[in-house]
């Protein structure tokens, strides 16, 4: 094979990586406005702050250090000791479903019935005020985060790749970095892990309806408030997922959060309520940025990945609103 | 509390449920006026009366939908505080909706398996891994559900999605998950409407067989006489938020307040 075709193929491989991080903060997305109508503008933002809690917990910080020296004059940093990355993981998942019972008891009950207009506005102040609180609780710099998952280029498919294409050729297999595979793998064991959830437990199934109609739900016994709180739950661990992903690759830091904006696109070209749609949806984007940036960037003078997106999802738009999966958008008359 | 013997000879047990001076107001408009009446254990009430009568708003208010400005709901011998509907829902009182809410994205079995679902109480953790307790549990509302499929002879239509499936068909899924909760008292508003004549028989055998086997009380809004003076112990007629009868099907036919009503006001 060419080395050119080749050098295509490793672009493509390393975009279908790229866009599993997309999937899974979409899946977040999909996740909450599925069960309670809310268009989360925070899913980011939760990516974030788990990541910055995760850190913190695993290098023993004290939260909060700067206020506290602030106003007692102290001057704490850190514990001193380090929990091993399981551990902290773990201890991170119980911060998110303390999380998303706070923003149930604090924020959701008091907006049920409201337009969705006002529901988005509240999850817009969320994701201010939690940006503010991470930076708060576990400082702004940039810090490094490392849970084990093994890293670098993979020796292993370099060297089984390298036939591929003639001896002597540019080509020398395969680059792909052992991190992006791991990522996916634990995308994928998550995916379906949700799904097996979802289909085959009362809880799941509560899920599934409380996503279809919020009457026959409550007819049925399920009370919403509870199933939005485990719906934020499983937000905030797939928020926890993205954001160890994320801060492995690229350290944990306030970018992070932006990230969101990029879920947009996918949700435009997957559609706002579906689970399969985001999951896909974020593979076309990553592939596609990176393909197009491989074969047109060079022509256009690069950096065609900062609106590659934007522009696919605005084509989506336009010729198929409700997205690849999406419900179909019917006006009742 | 005594029984209570039908002119038909059936004998129907205590109150169960009892509205009392129930009056419902959206805005101006009052939906019900001062409404009383009650329902006895294992009978078979029926709610009928005009488009608008206020028949819908009285179901909504005994599932906790609708939160009535006055009045009181007594259930089991004891007044109830305002509720839930998810809450009342655990109680015991089971529903079917007007206008079909089945959940469209499942299948006919996974739509009644979610009928059962005050009845689960595995925690979530250990449904999570999927492990012991739970999985048993699962099993056995499993094994529930196939009985109650086989009793309205859906079993055609176990995996079909809802969404794909004749109106008829949607509506007996719908009493087929409001069975699945194992009610004590099941609320059925318009069973039947829009139902061929074949439909219909089946579903007033499906009520009748319920009621007969399960000793489910209930309660059903019907717009056909027919069907109501066949099938009914007890009717209570409502007509623009009032009530105007109430009896056992021949006291209420005999009324000349409800056949004024029926004459003058076109309904189908
Ligand atoms: N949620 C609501 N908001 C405002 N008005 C309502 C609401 N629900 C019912 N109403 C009004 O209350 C009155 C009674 O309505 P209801 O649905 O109970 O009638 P019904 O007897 O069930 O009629 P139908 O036979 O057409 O189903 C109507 O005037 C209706 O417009
Ligand atoms: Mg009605």
């Amino acid at each position: 094979m060419s080395p050119d075709f080749l050098y295509a193929v490793e672009v493509l491989l390393n975009g279908l990586m790229a866009g599993v991080m997309y999937s899974l903060v979409a899946l977040g997305f999909v996740l909450i406005f599925k069960a309670s109508g809310v268009f989360n503008y925070a899913q980011g933002v939760m990516a974030l702050f788990a990541a910055l809690t995760l850190v913190g917990i695993m290098n023993g910080q004290v939260p909060f250090s700067h206020l506290i020296n602030a106003v007692f004059g102290t001057s704490v940093h850190e514990f001193g000791w380090h929990v091993p990355a399981l551990g902290a993981i773990a201890l991170t998942a119980v911060v998110m479903v303390i999380f998303a019972f706070l923003v149930e008891k604090l924020i959701l009950k008091y907006l049920i019935g409201q337009e969705p207009i006002i529901l988005f506005m509240a999850t817009i102040g969320l994701a201010y005020f939690m940006e503010g609180f991470g930076d708060l609780m576990w400082g702004a710099d940039i810090k490094a985060l490392d849970v084990g998952l093994p890293k670098g280029g993979s020796i292993w498919i370099e060297e089984n790749t390298a036939w591929l294409a003639a001896e002597g050729s540019r080509f020398f297999g395969f680059f792909i970095d052992k991190l992006d595979v791991s990522a996916t793998l634990v995308a994928v064991v998550l995916v379906i892990a949700l799904t097996l959830f979802s289909q085959y437990t009362a809880t799941g199934r509560a899920l599934r309806a409380v996503a279809d109609d919020h009457q026959a739900a409550l007819s049925v016994g399920i009370s919403l408030r509870a199933i939005w709180v485990i719906t934020w739950s499983i937000a905030g661990f797939v928020a926890l997922v993205a954001g160890i992903m994320w801060g492995s690759k690229s350290g944990v830091q306030f970018s992070l959060a932006f990230i969101a904006l990029k879920a947009l696109p996918v949700l435009m070209l997957g559609g706002f309520t579906s689970i399969p749609g985001a999951i896909v949806g974020g593979l076309i984007i990553g592939m596609g940025e990176k393909l197009f940036e491989f074969f047109v960037g060079p022509l256009i003078g690069g950096a065609t990945e900062n609106w590659f997106a934007y522009v696919l999802a605005l084509i989506f738009l336009v010729f198929r609103p409700q997205g690849l999966f999406g419900e179909r958008i019917i006006e009742r008359v | 509390m005594s029984s209570y013997v039908t002119p038909d000879g059936r004998t129907i047990g205590d109150v169960l449920l009892e509205v009392k001076n129930i009056t419902l107001r959206f805005g101006g408009v009052e939906a019900i006026k001062n409404i009383s009446f009650d329902v006895r254990e294992g009978e078979i009430r029926a709610i009928i009366g005009p488009n608008g009568a206020g028949k819908s708003s009285m179901l909504n208010v005994i599932n906790g939908f609708y939160h009535p400005q006055e009045g009181e709901i007594w259930f089991h011998g004891k007044k109830r505080r305002a509720m839930k509907p998810s809450q009342i829902a655990r109680q015991g009182i089971a529903r079917t909706f007007q206008n079909i809410a089945l959940f469209k994205g499942m299948n006919t079995l996974d739509n009644i398996m979610t009928g059962c679902f005050t009845h689960m109480h595995t925690s979530l953790i250990e449904q999570a891994i999927w492990w012991g307790r739970a999985e048993r549990e699962e099993y056995r509302y499993r094994e529930k559900v196939e009985h109650i499929i086989d009793f309205l002879e859906i079993q055609a239509i176990r995996k079909t999605p809802v969404g794909a499936l004749p109106y008829g068909l949607q509506k007996r899924v719908e009493l087929a998950r409001a069975l699945a909760a194992e009610p004590k008292l099941l609320l059925l508003d318009e069973p039947m409407a829009g139902m061929n004549v074949e439909e219909k028989e089946d579903m007033c055998r499906f009520v009748l067989d319920v009621n007969a086997e399960f000793g489910t009380t209930i309660v059903l809004i019907e717009h056909d006489m027919g069907v109501v003076m066949d099938i009914s112990d007890r009717v209570v007629v409502l007509d623009y938020g009032r009530k105007i009868g109430d009896g056992v099907p021949d006291e209420v036919r005999s009324n000349q307040e409800v056949i004024d009503a029926y004459l003058g006001v076109p309904h189908d």
